[in-house]
């Protein structure tokens, strides 16, 4: 008796303390309540039992009150302080409470490549009247523990990430479903091999199609390092969980512009607000599809209502995804909406046959190209929208019978032809002769029209503004290499704005591009009015965007259009620093995703020219992260359908976008004096504690790991562009 | 090969007279001195942090052709002589504009000692270099300061492009490896110093020197 007394006193003190730290230690007088309970605790023994009784009934009633209050006062950044909160469940306590029995795969508590991450083989079961029927899944997740410290509180390093998708290529082999519990702050920042922001592409990249139902469950969803387990096909949060692109601190220490230190504490609390963070919000913008209702405060360790809870949603989530990939499925649709108790009235197999795996895949594409249509900006008018869904199924007629069926017939004719001859050529030689040359004369011997092979060289005419200033720099190397002082119009003009003794790449405004790598004249802008808006409607957003589009005359950061090198036309990409620093919102996903589509109907060569990139807008919220995987999907399709993909990065390239859609390219290559990765260096410092050296993000760096292919020099772009569109990419393009 | 007691003792008394070094911060090319960011007497330091990736104090500012060039302490010390009349003056280059008085460290002296009384090998070529195996494994066992070599032992091997090269001790008498100034398979440029070589019965004299510096410099 006396010990269980002891044990609600420990857990009354945990709950006050719970509540202090949420909420402050001003908050209806938690903190002398605290001292009143710890003093009790401390001498037990001194007090008599029926004292310590009511004291306890007494409490524990006023406590419960307090949380109600505190409840009905929570503000974002308090629900980002009870994800973060110690006391809350993990993923650990999922396993031993929703799972009826599980085994941990790929290491195990301290003893593990990454402890971060967490994936176990598990057991679900669905009681149906008095049947019970096992489910077997994958679980994959962060692991925050407790407070341990070799966790990182759950910060994925690379290697944790390929874990990651180790056992999700697992479970695939197995066709079982996988379940995703995220609990990140964020990825772990380091460019250790393969590079966080490699890791994270390559995981959206197999993700977009994993043959399995996924299910994923937001806790504390950090920006890249949610999105590296979170292209599901449904995708559960807790009520008390937070999504978002940034945590607050790092949105605050932006805003204020900090390069050290940490930023001051109202100005967190005021991101937290503004970057609409909320399973409530987040639910709202379409970015989650389901928010799972927890106890006041946030469940902890001992809520075993929610795990219960949880296990329904799991299980019902698992089923809709699968019922979704079939035709027999109305009355157990119907079944589900009532599904509330923990017996189930019907049973769902999870396993799929290979036609409900494409439909499957098939839904997961449709669901993200759908995700954040509605923040678009641009101009509606019926006869448009009418005329460019005309258009595109025009293209993609037009597209089909010229490359596919006309050229696949000329092809497979050709191939047979080719087999005959070389197979038997002795033997048949006098009879395919003319059925060849026959052929030959209808047909015409040239088959694909192979631009001519020699890149003609373009005078270019244009004049860098750049370079109209009479005077000299001094190249950033010159104290290594003896550079001497260049003249400005020397260097952005003939010089391409490269160092001449040591090939350092000074910046040049993204028109020069545009002027000196293509066939002149040949950029034609598409898509041009789809414009960066503010859906979040975040504070002093609009302005700056108002001011970014009288710079630039451009309505978002990112250029889409169909051009032409050495005559092989292709789609292509620019993400510009002039505008926001190329960071990536709504606008700027869609476009990308409209550009690549269209590459993929006309067969053309895709190419992003990444001029700069600072990352997701993180005024757009998750609103932007979203564009990761939305993208990434993107490019999988195209690069599954035969397009050759070609990513060229300049100045600086980091985060989300380098994480996604610029990162799962087959062919990435940087010029010189290029930076990317995953996080600057303040952000690295802050989460390791540790000091990079200078050349931590260099291009050379990133090659060496295998990031890029290869490092290019700005003058020779054009020909370095045309050699590799000749040589690289698969037979769907139309001039192969 | 003996030390000259009296050349040492020479270098001491200067290091004891004047425990500094006086660095000439020079122009690196003809220009107008626009602006002064010291004063004399000011303290500056050279780069700074791990990988000297913290630029050193500004000094002035050099402009030549409108490209305004900050010329940055290369070395910690104090300001002195600074030619402020050459403010807003054409310069010529390699005019010196300020002096920066380095204090030497215990360490800098010591090694500025040890290579005036050490018999150095240098490196002939620019190649890689490990020690012999021999002495490596002596060296591992008794440390530095006590292994003996003499005439026609066989200290180092160069080796560039698989070429192996083995380099003797070419000098009389018996010497002791007082110190190494190369790492194993670091590629080594020309005349870099590789061994420093102590005759054996200038040894304690030598150390007794250091010994004095250790106690008499601060560190």
């Amino acid at each position: 008796m006396k010990i269980a007394l002891h044990k609600n006193l420990k857990n009354l003190l945990d709950t006050a303390i719970y509540i202090k730290d949420i909420k402050g230690e001003n908050f209806l007088n938690i903190d002398s309540l605290i001292e009143r309970i710890s003093e009790i605790y401390e001498n037990f023994y001194n007090y008599e039992e029926s004292y310590i009784e009511k004291f306890v009934k007494e409490t524990s009633a006023h406590l419960n009150y307090i949380i109600d209050e505190a409840e009905k006062t929570l503000t974002p950044y308090e629900i980002v302080k009870i994800a973060r909160h110690p006391q809350r469940f993990t993923l650990q306590d999922i396993l031993e409470n929703v799972y009826d029995s599980y085994m941990e795969l790929g290491g195990e508590g301290e003893l593990n490549i990454d402890p971060a991450i967490v994936c176990a083989k598990a057991m679900i079961v669905r009681k149906v009247g008095h049947d019970l029927y096992f489910h077997q899944v994958m679980v994959i997740g962060h692991e925050k523990g407790h407070g341990e410290e070799f966790r990182q509180g759950g910060s994925a390093k690379p290697w944790g990430n390929e874990k990651a998708l180790r056992y999700m290529k697992m479970a695939e082999t197995e066709g079982i479903p996988i379940h995703f519990f995220i609990f990140t702050p964020g990825a772990y920042p380091i460019e250790d091999y393969p590079g966080a922001a490699q890791q994270i592409a390559r995981n959206l990249y197999y993700m977009a199609k994993l043959k399995v139902p996924t299910v994923a469950f937001i806790s504390e969803g950090g920006s890249g390092g949610a999105e590296a387990i979170g292209l599901t096909d449904i995708r559960l949060m807790a009520e008390k969980g937070y999504y978002s692109v940034i945590s607050p601190e790092g949105a605050a220490a932006i805003e204020a512009k900090l390069k050290e230190g940490r930023p001051p504490r109202e100005l967190v609390e005021k991101c937290a607000k503004a970057l609409k963070l909320t399973a409530r919000d987040n639910l709202k913008f379409g970015t989650i599809d389901k928010i799972i209702p927890e106890p006041p405060l946030g469940a902890r360790k001992k809520d075993y209502e929610f795990f219960k809870r949880l296990k329904i949603e799991l299980i019902r989530a698992t089923d809709e995804v699968v019922l979704q990939t079939r035709s027999m499925k109305f009355l157990r649709k119907y079944a589900m909406a009532k599904q509330d108790t923990e017996d189930f009235k019907y049973f769902v197999n999870w396993d799929l046959d290979e036609d409900e795996i494409e439909i499957l895949i098939e839904n997961r594409y449709k669901k993200y190209r759908k995700m954040t249509q509605w923040a678009i900006t641009e101009p509606k008018s019926i006869f448009k929208q009418v005329f460019s869904f005309g258009h595109n199924i025009g293209l993609k007629i037009k597209n089909e019978f010229k490359y596919k069926i006309l050229k696949q017939g000329h092809k497979s004719f050709k191939k047979f032809l080719d087999e005959l001859t070389s197979e038997s050529s002795l033997l048949l030689k006098p009879v395919s002769d003319p059925v060849k040359s026959v052929y030959n004369l209808i047909v015409g011997k040239k088959i694909p029209k192979v631009p001519t092979q020699i890149l003609e060289e373009e005078i270019s005419t244009y004049v860098s503004p750049l370079a109209l200033e009479d005077k000299t720099v001094t190249c950033p190397q010159a104290e290594k290499y003896g550079c001497p002082d260049i003249w400005v119009p020397d260097l952005y003009g003939e010089f391409c704005g490269v160092c001449p003794n040591c090939g350092y790449h000074f910046p040049l405004e993204y028109k020069w591009y545009l002027n000196n790598i293509f066939d002149k004249g040949s950029v034609k802008f598409f898509n041009d009015d789809i414009a960066s808006g503010n859906p979040l409607e975040y504070e002093g957003y609009a302005e700056k965007l108002k001011i970014a589009r009288k710079k630039t005359g451009l309505k978002s950061a990112l250029l889409s259009f169909e051009v032409k090198i050495g005559g092989i036309s292709l789609i292509a990409v620019m993400l510009l620093a002039e505008f926001r620093q190329g960071t990536v919102g709504v606008a700027e996903g869609e476009k990308f995703i409209r550009a690549i589509e269209l590459a993929k109907i006309t067969r053309r060569p895709f190419l992003a020219l990444v001029h700069t990139t600072g990352g997701i807008r993180i005024h757009e919220g998750t609103l932007g992260v979203v564009q990761m995987p939305r993208c990434t999907m993107a490019v999988r399709d195209y690069v599954d359908a035969g397009g050759l993909y070609i990513v060229v990065y300049d100045n600086n390239s980091y985060a989300g976008p380098v994480a996604s859609f610029l990162g799962s390219a087959p062919y990435q290559f940087a010029l010189k004096s290029t930076r990317l990765g995953f996080a600057g260096p303040r952000v690295i410092r802050e989460t390791t504690g540790q000091d990079i050296p200078p050349d931590y993000h260099s291009a050379e760096n990133a090659l060496k790991r295998g990031h890029i292919q290869g490092i290019w020099d700005r003058r020779e772009l054009r020909k370095k562009l045309f050699t590799a569109l000749l040589t690289m990419g698969g037979k769907n393009l139309y001039y192969r | 090969m003996k030390i000259e007691y009296q050349n040492l003792n020479k270098i001491l008394q200067k290091f004891k007279a004047n425990p500094y070094k006086t660095f000439k911060v020079v122009t690196p090319h003809t220009g107008y001195i626009k602006e002064f960011k010291v004063k004399e007497g000011d303290q500056v330091v050279g780069p700074s942090g791990k990988w000297l990736e913290k630029p050193g104090t500004p000094l002035f500012i050099l402009e030549r052709e409108r490209n305004p060039k900050i010329i940055r302490a290369k070395i910690s010390g104090i300001v002195q002589n600074l030619r402020t009349d050459f403010l807003n003056r054409f310069v010529e280059a390699e005019e010196v504009i300020l002096e920066i008085k380095h204090p030497l460290s215990q360490k800098e002296i010591i090694s500025e000692i040890l290579l005036s009384a050490l018999y150095i090998i240098r490196a002939p070529e620019t190649a890689r270099y490990i020690l012999s195996p021999a002495i490596a494994n002596k060296i591992e066992k008794e440390g530095l300061g006590k292994v003996k070599v003499k005439k026609g032992d066989e200290l180092l091997i160069m080796t560039f492009m698989k070429r192996e090269t083995p380099i003797y001790l070419t000098e009389k008498g018996t010497y002791v490896i007082y110190n190494i100034y190369f790492s194993p398979f670091q590629l080594i440029e020309r005349d870099s110093p590789l061994i420093g070589l102590c005759p054996e019965e200038n040894l304690p004299y030598l150390k007794k020197i250091i010994e004095r510096i250790k106690d008499e410099w601060p560190l």
